[in-house]
């Protein structure tokens, strides 16, 4: 009788004392996801880099340095929108900080200069910016470990185009910088343009960063309809102030990147009436996005652009990711496919992924208009919405196997027949 | 030190080089492989400036031909992806030799500043060059060269990536060090001390300079296919004013007229710009200082600090002439 | 590519050449009078640019910022002049290296006291428009820049060759020995070329900025053009910067606009040519 007491009370005993001490030993240590960030925090996109920074952090510090569970370590680097010293900075981060993934790069040629890396080092690289149409079309399979949150450069230039032809324009002069972003944004424009009945009848490529436009605007063809503009950091406030000083009354279309909505509140009124397509605009009338820009706003002092969007946006979908793996880093690989399977609602609307990792978002077309939005008390220039295209993807209305045959648009592709 | 001695404890420090530094991370492994190229840059520059007298602000113009060429090659041809590298390492030296040859005509005239300045527009249309001419060089993208060569060795290692440099690191000392010693390399140094006196002794000066100028081009051409390789894109940012000066910078740091100087320069400055600049923010600071200071305090580099610092013990009361920096030519 | 193609772009070389001249002249003459290889021009320029925002700032007049901008950097090329240049004597490589290190050192202070950031300078509103000519739109602003950069020009040579101190500066330029000999203070005169250099780069800063935008980086873009500007028109020879500083910009210009690939090929060869013909540029004196 006695020893069965005994071994039962020891049992229970031992119960007991095991329950106490699984409730003093303190849950298995918090995971740390280590990230690294790369952008150019100096140097002439600047204030690109550092609107990307804020975004992120934005939303780090509304969920107390947490995502999805994990503690995050971020490691800023400075890239200085050089593809070289960004591709330094990741192999550093990679080897040295030992990070689970990098996010960042802003150029086209960053994106492409950093993808190989992401492959060389079996690393997740997440590209919250750069926008190179390839990294996600035809070099896809040399990029297992690339996944892109924000778009490709032609993607909203195909709405563009159609919205272009609708206006009735029916001949383009098309100006941009000189390097795979401004091609990109070129090419998807003028395909779906021309496809509708436009033509393309001048292409002008200045120099990425150049600011004085004075050799450029006097040869834009007269009898153009209307003027297609790609630019991209200090170029974008310079251009439409000079077009105009010269002149030039064309109504510009553009690519999202020239009208940055966190320069608009320090450009003159020449800017009203420009149009461009992006999939953001800090203009956009949802309660998600008001409490997204006032919040940045009483933050930092600026409206966001889409970088800070971007990025506050891919915080979430890591947020969102990691949390459906158990606080826990599953791996390049399997945390993508994770990724692939959100759909997520941000400040710019419904996001979800294609099969090939970039994502599906509305692309808004906006027009610079004076008024006044989220409680202001006195109007100032906003990328107001006039239409919203839902759910484009980067190969808009084209058969995508057809789409992926021809070549990565280029200053050559596509050609322009109808260009002197 | 005699002769053998420095031979002696540079092959030593070397050996140590080698076998420390795998054992150290991949980043520093990186970081050395990345110096170890800009010092095959800085031999050529020191070839010039330390042994001829002649300041080149231009090397990377050779530099960047040798980059591009290996680039191209690679990425549209699919060339010197194999046992053709060799062919391409050839070929680069050639390039830059011919390069300098056709570029020495017009700068071997001038000398001191204006050799200075003439090299550096020289240099600055090559940049023109790889940041306008789209078709050919991508312009302000540059090209990705995303593979490593791969004759019978994985390059893909950095490791055994950092060891193919060294060899090249090595066997360009050696063939420098004998050209130096040759008669041709006593020449130089003599024009470099009193251009006049050899000029009346009948040496043909311009061609000793020509030719010198042609061989620092080869050398530059070939630290620019190691750097496509190892840098993995090359861009108008490799040809830039800066890399140019900093090669200058880096003989001067390390003691022109040592053909090693540069190989100590190249890691001081490599490791202020990308192994600093990661951890401090205003590590310009100290780069900027480290140009400013050597000027002043270390005209012979940190290779003459032994000699100067026997000097200035030797000679504490006398007020000492400064020690000549390898002068240029005015 | 008709008649106002031409006149717009000559107007526009001829502006971008008001610029280059203001940034230009200073280095011609310091490299004239004191053989300086001076590579932190492009840092002054910056500077200028940097300080001119500064008063901008605090005082709201663009007008202010001109002189207090030129002052302030013609206080700091003095200084470097002084106490860093003239103990190194006449020594190419030496200058090259110490300017260039100073230039690392200005760029990061530059962005610890500015921060990173790309800012514009506002013209003040009288110059923001357009006058109309015929046809052409003139931008006032690139009127206002040539017309600064003619007044700027004729003072410096008027001082040059009208004033004692002038003559002094000359006599140095042609031979300092001499000079010395006849009772002239070339370190002064060295110390106020110095300084006198600096501040034309600044003035150029602060016009300049206002129409190129101040960022970092912005000092070595502009530093090669300021040399192309010496190297072609000549070292120690205002006559010859502004001539060069003409073709640079008109080079640049016609070079972008009609030959995009060769651009800057288009500026530096003709370089190349003119110095390996004439070592001292087009009007230099030796």
């Amino acid at each position: 009788m006695t020893r069965k007491i005994t071994t039962r009370a020891g049992f229970v005993a031992m119960g007991a004392a095991l329950a106490l001490a699984a409730g003093l030993v303190p849950a298995a240590a918090q995971q740390q996801l280590n990230i690294g960030f790369i952008a150019p925090t100096t140097g002439f996109l600047s204030q690109t880099g550092q609107d990307m920074v804020h975004g992120f952090q934005m939303y780090l510090n509304d969920h107390n340095g947490m995502l999805g569970g994990a503690k995050v370590n971020l490691i800023i680097e400075d890239s200085q929108a050089k593809p070289d010293l960004a591709v330094t900075k990741a192999r550093q981060l990679v080897l040295d900080d030992h990070v689970d993934m990098f996010i960042g790069g802003v150029l086209a040629s960053e994106g492409y200069a950093l993808a190989p890396v992401s492959t060389e080092l079996k690393t997740l690289y997440i590209s919250s910016i750069a926008a190179a149409d390839d990294l996600t079309q035809r070099q896809l399979d040399k990029y297992p470990y690339f996944i892109r949150t924000t778009w490709a450069s032609s993607q909203p230039n195909h709405p563009l185009g159609q919205w272009a032809c609708d206006q009735g324009y029916k001949k383009v002069v098309t100006i941009a910088a000189d390097y795979a972003f401004g091609y990109e944004s070129v090419g998807g424009f003028q395909q779906s343009f021309e496809d509708c009945g436009g033509k393309v009848i001048q292409k002008i490529w200045p120099p990425l960063g150049n600011k004085d436009f004075g050799p450029y605007i006097p040869s834009i063809k007269s009898d153009a309809d209307a003027i297609y503009s790609l630019m991209v950091g200090p170029m974008s406030p310079q251009f439409p102030k000079q077009l105009r000083d010269a002149g030039v009354k064309l109504p510009i279309i553009a690519g999202g990147t020239s009208y940055d909505d966190y320069n608009l509140p320090f450009d003159s009124d020449v800017v009203v009436g420009d149009v461009s397509a992006l999939m953001y605009s800090a203009a956009i009338q949802t309660p998600k996005n008001e409490a997204f820009v006032k919040e940045f706003r009483s933050k930092y002092n600026e409206v966001p652009g889409y970088y800070a969007e971007a990025n506050y946006t891919t915080a979430q979908m890591i947020d969102e990711a990691m949390a459906k793996n158990g606080g826990k880093f599953p791996g390049a690989e399997a945390f993508i496919k994770t990724m692939l399977g959100l759909k997520i609602d941000s400040a710019r609307g419904p996001v979800a992924f294609d099969d090939m990792r970039n994502p599906v978002e509305n692309i808004y077309i906006r027009k610079v208009d004076k008024v006044t939005l989220f409680g202001d008390d006195k109007p100032a220039l906003w990328n107001t919405v006039i239409k919203t295209y839902p759910n484009v993807s980067q190969f808009w209305t084209y058969d995508k196997a057809k789409y992926l045959q021809q070549p990565v648009y280029s200053r050559d592709f596509p050609a322009c027949p109808n260009c002197e | 030190m005699s002769e053998k001695a420095k031979i002696l404890t540079v092959a030593v420090v070397l050996l140590a080089f080698a076998w420390v530094v795998p054992h150290t991370t991949s980043f520093v492994v990186l970081l050395a492989t990345r110096a170890l190229v800009f010092a095959i840059l800085a031999m050529s520059v020191d070839l010039l400036l330390g042994f001829t007298g002649l300041a080149s602000m231009g090397q990377a113009a050779y530099f960047g031909i040798g980059a591009y060429l290996t680039a191209i090659l690679a990425t549209k041809y699919h060339f010197g992806l194999g046992w053709d590298f060799w062919l391409v390492v050839l070929f680069a030296m050639l390039l830059g030799a011919a390069t300098a040859a056709f570029f020495g005509l017009f700068a071997i005239r001038a000398t001191g500043v204006y050799f200075l300045m003439i090299t550096l527009a020289l240099g600055q249309c090559v940049w023109g060059l790889a940041y306008r001419w789209n078709s050919l060089t991508g312009g302000d993208n540059g090209i990705n060269v995303t593979v490593r060569p791969n004759f019978g060795i994985d390059l893909t290692n950095q490791r055994t990536f950092f060891f193919m440099i060294l060899g090249f690191f090595i066997v360009t000392l050696l063939s420098l060090y004998v050209l130096v010693r040759s008669p041709f390399g006593r020449s130089l140094e003599g024009i470099r001390e009193r251009e006049l006196r050899m000029s009346i002794l009948g040496y043909n000066v311009w061609l000793h300079k020509y030719i010198a100028f042609i061989i620092a081009g080869a050398v530059a051409g070939l630290s620019g296919v190691l750097w496509a390789h190892t840098n993995g894109l090359v861009s108008p940012e490799t040809v830039v004013l800066t890399t140019s000066v900093d090669a200058l910078l880096m003989v001067v740091l390390g003691g022109a007229g040592t053909l090693v100087g540069g190989a100590i320069g190249a890691a001081i400055v490599f490791g202020l710009r990308e192994y600093l600049s990661t951890i401090v923010p205003w590590w310009q600071y100290v780069l900027g200082g480290v140009y400013v200071l050597t000027i002043f305090y270390l005209p012979t580099g940190l290779m003459g600090l032994p000699a100067r610092l026997r000097q200035w013990r030797a000679s504490r009361t006398n007020s000492t002439d400064r020690p000549a920096l390898a002068p240029v030519r005015s | 590519m008709n008649a106002q193609f031409w006149l717009i772009q000559i107007f526009n070389g001829i502006s971008y050449g008001a610029l280059l001249f203001l940034v230009g002249s200073g280095l011609s003459l310091i490299f004239g009078v004191m053989r300086i290889v001076n590579l932190s021009h492009g840092s002054y320029f910056l500077l200028g640019a940097y300080v001119a925002l500064s008063v901008i700032w605090t005082t709201g007049s663009w007008l202010l910022a001109i002189p207090v901008a030129a002052l302030a950097v013609a206080l700091i090329g003095l200084v470097m002049e002084r106490v860093f240049l003239r103990p190194l004597g006449f020594d190419p490589l030496r200058q090259v290296l110490l300017t260039v290190g100073f230039a690392f050192l200005f760029q990061q202070a530059s962005l610890d006291i500015w921060g990173g950031n790309n800012m514009e300078i506002e013209a003040p509103a009288a110059l923001s428009h357009s006058i109309v000519v015929g046809h052409l739109y003139l931008p006032l602003y690139r009127i206002f820049m040539i017309a600064m950069a003619l007044v700027i020009g004729i003072a410096t040579w008027v001082a040059m060759e009208k004033t004692r101190m002038g003559a002094a500066v000359r006599a140095t330029v042609d031979d300092a020995q001499m000079a010395r000999g006849v009772g002239i203070d070339t370190n002064r005169i060295s110390m106020f070329i110095f300084a006198l250099g600096a501040a034309l780069a600044a003035l150029g800063g602060v016009i300049g900025g206002t129409f190129l935008g101040v960022y970092p980086g912005l000092d070595f873009e502009i530093l090669p053009l300021a040399f192309a500007v010496v190297i072609i028109g000549g070292m120690g020879s205002l006559g010859g910067a502004a001539i060069g500083a003409m073709l640079v910009g008109l080079a640049d210009n016609f070079g972008k606009a009609l030959f995009p690939e060769l651009a800057y090929f288009t500026l530096y060869a003709p370089m190349v040519l003119i110095l390996a013909v004439k070592p001292t540029g087009l009007f230099g004196r030796e």
